[in-house]
């Protein structure tokens, strides 16, 4: 028995071995002109190339060490876990869940609510503004877009690659009624949400046709034609200068956050004068319209609306045989996922205080839809874990001073912040296929409710 | 959309008039025309590519047929001309559902969810178009719990309770095909359109099909199906109109279209001197 184990574990080491020379040719090849050889140029303007090959030799052994290690204890510590388990006769996926797990929800709630007063007690009122505005408010207007996107892209199962077109003009509207108009936050909000929801609408007509990668292409043109509009419609929009001095959200219209008004928030309660409790009156702001996007989705979900939705994502042609109008079913996704959008653009303008179309390129789209995918799509947990980690990834990034030591000076961390971004979306996309929750919650049961596997269900074709 | 009730005799619930479709040049139903009667299962029947398919698009408003005339009459003597209704508008408003050859059901969707969409319209209506339901009003509640006794009794009928929970992409064959007749029923029909439920059963789950379409049928909805197999034809239709090349051959009870000898050739072939001998036959006949 002794030997046998003996015999086996040589072969472990030989085969570790084998894979990892392999792995060292391997990163050797793919190395060796990126790493190995540099050029540049000399003092006379002439492009010459030195090599670099203790470089390259650390590149070499970390790929041949690491692959030696995974192979020769790694994957044997794991198989023999499973093993183990299997012997067991635990199943994989075990029933009781763990307290926090059951509680996840009400946990990060809580948790949410306690987070700005926590951050002023731990690091002062000004020392705050960086953790409530950076962190707090920046990831929950990520969340309440990719929410809003949820419904369209993970419910209703329509790719929408335009989706900032519709955040855009819920910013733009605030902008421009309350300079024109003179109308306050609590007016302007749902006028933007409804503004917002009627270009959804506007753009849903002519693309109901559409299916799969034509649909996202029209709607990535019709994001790229309001762009353009705010930047060339200049007599309203300003052009790239923007619009600044847009007014802040009040508190109810009971007391103003504007330091010349005589209902002064601060003023009234006789505190020190600093710009932290605006911040955190906005975090509750946003963390009240995220908390809204979220119970809307919930119950629209359990609606018979909801279910067409979801039945659209799964299957068009058999929901217009059992009589559902699949036009409106398409209108109302997109109406109400644009709306959220409007209202998420009205937070943003009043919490900027200045918007311009470079706020609204392309490139938001694309992480928001990011977001929802890598969350996996129709699960609002998952997609709000996406969000704390990709955008709050993002933040850090900007903290991470120390590694200026160790790359050099010149070196500004948040560049590699799209590296990141890829770098996740791969990882995850190997490891859970499905986004972070790839199963779906059924809305309604006989005996149980059993999630949905990730399998079974469908992105939808457009 | 409403016609008078005097062109159609009260007991017929089906009326294809001079049906023709063509997709370019093709001719692939040629001035078609049957009748089906109301409680009836009629079966049509045909070889390959007979266009059996394309008559249930035209009737489901899936296609819109080049000519002709489709009327369906209600039991309230209300009759629909169905090829000028949308597709989703037949099921809706004339109240003609249907199922596919391959079956399409919402697979990730659980069984019960599958017979929720179904009531979608009856829902909607009951949820104030949404937004009485988002307020949380009692009788949105009343209505939805109804739709789920509804979901229940088809269920029952299906033999598919014990996986009311379960996604529908996980059921076996032969229970995803009775799932999706029960999702049809579940829009409440008059008329049922079956596109080859028994392909691909085999025998015990052929049996508990015919079960079902059985109690369907007693239930007072009408049954239009499409078939190859023909055991299951000559077992449970009332009347079978065969089709071939886009043209009815024969029409009428089982046994008639059995020992009819143009059946019988479309389905068997003849040898080459037994045509002239059969055209004949034919020529002396009904054409």
């Amino acid at each position: 028995m002794s030997q046998g184990t003996n015999s086996e574990k040589t072969s472990v080491m030989g085969q570790a071995f084998k894979e990892a020379l392999f792995a060292g040719a391997m990163a050797f090849g793919l190395f060796i002109l990126y790493v190995g050889i540099e050029t540049y140029q000399n003092i006379n303007n002439q492009l010459v190339w030195r090599t670099r090959w203790e470089l390259l030799a650390i590149f070499v052994a970390v790929a041949a060490v690491s692959r030696f290690i995974v192979v020769a204890f790694v994957m044997p510590h794991l198989d023999k876990r499973k093993l183990a388990k299997a012997k067991a006769g635990v199943p994989d996926i075990s029933e009781d869940k763990g307290f926090f797990h059951r509680h996840f929800l009400k946990i990060a709630l809580v948790a949410l609510v306690v987070y700005p007063i926590a951050s002023v007690m731990l690091a002062g009122t000004q020392g705050s503004l960086k953790y409530v505005d950076n962190f707090g408010i920046q990831i929950l207007i990520y969340v309440m877009l990719a929410w809003g996107l949820n419904i369209v892209v993970g419910l209703a199962g329509l790719l929408d690659l335009g989706y900032v077109a519709f955040y855009a003009v819920g910013a733009y509207s605030y902008a421009l009624l309350s300079e024109h108009f003179g109308f306050s936050f609590w007016v302007l909000l749902p006028l933007a949400g409804i503004l917002a929801a009627f270009w959804g609408v506007i753009l849903g007509f002519p693309v109901l046709r559409l299916r799969g990668d034509y649909l996202a292409i029209v709607t990535l043109a019709f994001g790229e034609i309001i762009r353009l509009v705010l930047i060339n419609w200049t007599d309203v929009t300003k052009g790239t200068f923007g619009i600044s001095g847009i007014p802040k959200a009040s508190f109810f219209g009971i007391w103003s956050f504007d330091v010349g008004a005589t209902n002064n928030f601060t003023k009234a309660w006789g505190l020190p004068m600093s710009s932290a409790y605006y911040k955190i009156f906005l975090f509750y702001l946003i963390l009240a319209l995220c908390l809204l996007t979220a119970y809307v989705t919930i119950k629209l979900r359990r609606m018979p609306i909801g279910r067409a939705w979801e039945a659209l994502r799964e299957d068009e042609i058999a929901c217009r045989s059992l009589g559902i109008d699949t036009v409106t079913t398409k209108l109302t996704a997109f109406a109400i996922g644009a709306m959220f959008g409007g209202f998420a653009g009205a937070f943003f303008a009043t919490r900027q205080g200045f918007v311009s179309p470079e706020s609204f390129v392309f490139l938001e789209s694309a992480v928001i839809l990011a977001i929802v995918v890598l969350g996996g799509m129709g699960s609002l947990t998952g997609i709000a874990i996406a969000a704390v980690v990709m955008v709050g990834g993002t933040e850090l990034l900007r903290e991470m001073e120390f590694l200026k030591h160790i790359f050099g000076p010149d070196f500004t961390p948040e560049l590699y912040r799209m590296l990141l971004f890829g770098l996740a979306m791969i990882t995850v996309m190997i490891f859970k296929p499905r986004g972070f929750v790839g199963s779906r919650e059924p809305t309604a049961f006989l005996k149980e409710r059993k999630a949905v596997s990730g399998s079974f269900t469908k992105e939808g074709h457009g | 959309m409403t016609l008078g009730t005097d062109s159609m005799n009260s007991d017929t619930i089906l009326k294809v008039e001079h049906l023709s479709m063509k997709f370019g040049g093709l001719m692939a139903i040629n001035d078609f025309s049957f009748e089906a009667r109301r409680g009836d299962i009629t079966a049509l029947i045909g070889p390959n590519g007979a266009g059996k398919t394309t008559v249930f698009n035209c009737i489901t408003g899936f296609y819109k047929p080049t000519m002709g005339m489709i009327t369906l009459q209600q039991k309230d003597g209300t009759c629909h001309l169905l090829e000028r209704l949308r597709d989703f508008e037949i099921t809706k408003v004339a109240k003609v559902s249907r199922t596919f050859q391959n079956i399409r059901l919402f697979s990730g969707l659980t069984v019960l969810e599958n017979l929720l969409v179904a009531q979608h319209n009856a829902l909607m209506k009951a949820s104030g178009y949404t937004i009485l339901g988002l307020l949380g009003l009692p009788a949105y509640r009343k209505a939805s719990q109804a739709a789920i006794d509804k979901a229940k009794y088809w269920l029952d009928k299906a033999e598919l309770t014990e996986r009311a929970d379960d996604p529908a992409g996980d059921l076996p064959y032969g229970a995803q095909r009775r799932l999706e007749i029960a999702r049809a029923m579940c829009t409440e029909p008059e008329l049922l359109c079956l596109d080859e439920p028994a392909a691909g059963l085999n025998p015990r789950e052929s049996a508990a099909l015919n079960t079902l379409l059985h109690s369907i049928r007693d239930e007072g909805v009408s049954i239009l199906l499409i078939e190859h197999d023909m055991s299951v034809v000559m077992e449970i239709s009332d009347h079978v109109v065969v089709l071939e090349y886009g043209q009815k051959i024969s029409d009428g009870t089982p046994d008639h279209v059995k020992n009819d000898p143009k059946v019988i050739a479309a389905y068997l072939g003849v040898e080459d001197d037994e045509v002239d001998e059969i055209e004949e036959k034919l020529d002396e006949g009904r054409i």
